[in-house]
């Protein structure tokens, strides 16, 4: 069960690494590996793209009805695996219909036969070159019967999963009126080994399983990693030298550092929406209280002292309020109060007991684990507390995770296991907040604790 | 029965007294060729076979049962006994919790038993305590009896 990685990020890997999070850099610069995007000229015939038209379809019209979009093939090789990644990005969401069909980018599509082949819009795209890739791409309204969006993008043909995505999230957000989510990264816990002593490695890899790699060595056991707001940070709980505490591992240096000195276990951090704060708790006595870090100054302030099991703190998206677990009612609940402490008020008051809160980056839902006779359940409420729904429910569903537009969730799922802990599998699965269109993310290893990060900025 | 183990601890004792100059009784070398049979005085083996390394506890609760109270007190006369040795308290969940939660569960679990060893009169500079959350199963199955075995604090030595 050992695996071929080494337990540290060496410098040609942290270059990697900063390449992959870094869509500015340019091609031809000291940094090779970054995606240019620059406008294609617009045909004479057709309107110019606007750069901010006003989408005509919401994401709640395609969930009933998917839009109809033809995206043919990029090209021989890489051109086809480009489009293919495309088409996978924008068809996993449920909400397109994605049909072959002729486009073409060196002229103005046959908008009469794709209107006859019933389909809504249309792209056509070119990718050329091989050390370097270049993909021109031109996204079609066919029933205007104009241009939306025109662009070259160039960039390392190694990146080459990283241009389709981020043209996906052109096409997502030119129909939807929405950003898109697909170049985005899961940071999570990869298991491999027995279930009774499994080994536990922070990994990394694109949003939809790709490009996985590991950057702790699994010698300790490491949980709960979570994303700063311009990701290139990660804090975690690592049990190195049997001290379990919270770490940040810097993605550009592959360095990590302890966060803060607590009696107890510090575990379940959370950055602030700008960066400067984390917010965990540590045990104590016969309880856990919450803290607020300051990463600059790296001086602490203790929030909640109830005497009980305070945990799992999660910030509001603009930083004003954190929700959190507290069994200082006798059993786990959700609780709200101020980012600076005081006036907690109980939200959930469901049946079963529930876990593990995060905010949605919208800031008008709040997600969650239930458990309620044994079994575990995953869920939406307002910050309130009303309007609870349940998303899905599992022997183990648990941690659930935002994609950047809040319309997405990633969480854990596991299996029971019988005897010898057969039959136990660990994986990371996605669902819309609404309930519909559940997947499961496609890991290498078995997978727990995923954290979705935020869009590139 | 009860009267034979009585018997072997008493040897132990003696044993290990005679030789605690040099010989510290979580070591393994003197103690075991001193011994015919049996774990060494004062081992981690030792404190599995002849005393008991953990206790259990109810769904969710951190509350220390009579069996839970019987066993943490002959590990105190067992630390008492053996004054050289440290020992870590591991507090364990059942899976039927969240990961955090369970983390700081696991913790009030192993606060518990260890404050119970103090007020037993062990010094609490010879106790750490850890938290595994449900990430440490001793049980692999997935039902009650495997739950109830998986709620527990594990006492070893350092």
């Amino acid at each position: 069960m050992r695996f071929d990685v080494q337990p540290l990020i060496d410098d040609n890997q942290a270059q990697e690494l900063r390449n992959l999070f870094s869509r500015r850099a340019l091609i031809g610069g000291a940094v090779a590996t970054g995606v240019l995007a620059l406008p294609l000229s617009a045909r004479a015939q057709t309107t110019p793209a606007t750069g901010g038209g006003e989408a005509e379809i919401t994401v709640d019209q395609a969930r009933t009805a998917p839009i109809p979009i033809v995206i043919p093939s990029f090209g021989a090789g890489l051109g086809d695996q480009i489009s293919g990644v495309v088409i996978s990005d924008l068809e996993g969401t449920g909400l397109f219909k994605v049909m072959s069909g002729q486009v073409g980018v060196g002229g103005t599509p046959d908008f009469a036969s794709l209107k006859a082949q019933g389909a809504r819009a249309a792209v056509g795209g070119l990718a050329s070159g091989s050390g370097s890739v270049r993909v021109e791409m031109r996204l079609w309204d066919v029933l205007a019967g104009e241009q939306l969006q025109g662009t070259a993008y160039t960039a390392s043909s190694a990146n080459w999963r990283r241009i389709a995505h981020i043209i996906a999230d052109v096409i997502y957000e030119r129909m939807l009126g929405e950003k898109g989510y697909f170049d985005t990264r899961l940071a999570y816990i990869a298991r491999t080994g027995a279930r009774h002593r499994q080994t536990t490695r922070l990994a990394i890899m694109d949003y939809d399983g790709a490009n996985s790699r590991m950057l702790t060595s699994g010698e300790w056991l490491t949980l709960m990693p979570r994303f700063n707001p311009t990701r290139d940070q990660i804090a975690f709980l690592s049990y190195a030298n049997d001290r379990p505490r919270v770490y940040v591992f810097d993605l550009a240096s592959g360095r990590q550092r302890i966060l803060g000195e607590f009696q107890g276990i510090s575990f379940a951090p959370r950055f602030s929406p700008n960066g400067s704060q984390i917010v965990l708790s540590a045990t104590r006595g016969g309880g856990s209280d919450l803290f607020l870090v300051d990463l600059g100054s790296g001086s602490k302030r203790q929030i909640t002292s109830s005497g009980a099991i305070d945990t799992s703190p999660c910030f509001s998206p603009d930083g004003s309020q954190i929700v959190f677990v507290s069994d200082r009612g006798g059993t786990p609940q959700l609780y709200l109060m101020s980012a600076s402490g005081g006036g907690a008020k109980r939200i959930s008051y469901g049946q079963g007991t529930y876990g593990s809160p995060v905010w949605s980056p919208r800031g008008d839902l709040i997600a969650y684990t239930r458990l309620s006779g044994g079994r575990f359940a995953l869920g939406v409420m307002g910050p309130d507390g009303t309007g609870e729904r349940i998303l899905t429910e599992g022997f183990t569903v648990e941690g659930p995770t935002f994609c950047p537009n809040g319309r997405v969730i990633a969480f854990c799922r596991q299996s029971a296991a019988g005897a010898g802990g057969a039959g136990f599998a660990s994986g990371i699965g996605t669902i819309d907040i609404t309930g519909f269109n559940e997947r499961p993310v496609q890991t290498g290893t078995g997978a727990s604790d995923p954290a979705w990060s935020p869009r590139d900025v | 029965m009860k009267f034979k183990l009585f018997a072997a601890l008493g040897l132990a004792v003696a044993l290990a007294a005679c030789s605690s100059d040099k010989n510290t009784g979580a070591s393994t070398g003197a103690g075991a060729t001193a011994q015919e049979t049996g774990p060494a005085p004062g081992s981690e083996a030792d404190l599995v076979a002849n005393v008991g390394d953990r206790i259990f506890y109810a769904l969710n609760e951190s509350g220390l049962a009579d069996d839970a109270k019987a066993t943490l007190d002959k590990q105190a006369a067992w630390l008492a006994r053996y004054p050289q040795v440290s020992v870590l308290i591991a507090g364990n969940c059942d899976d039927r919790g969240t990961e955090e939660y369970n983390i700081a569960l696991g913790q009030r679990r192993a606060n518990a038993a260890r404050d119970y060893l103090v007020a037993k009169g062990v010094a609490a500079s010879r106790i750490s305590t850890i938290s595994y959350g449900k990430d440490r199963p001793t049980a692999d199955g997935d039902n009650e009896e495997a739950w109830s075995q998986n709620r527990n604090a594990i006492t070893s030595v350092k």
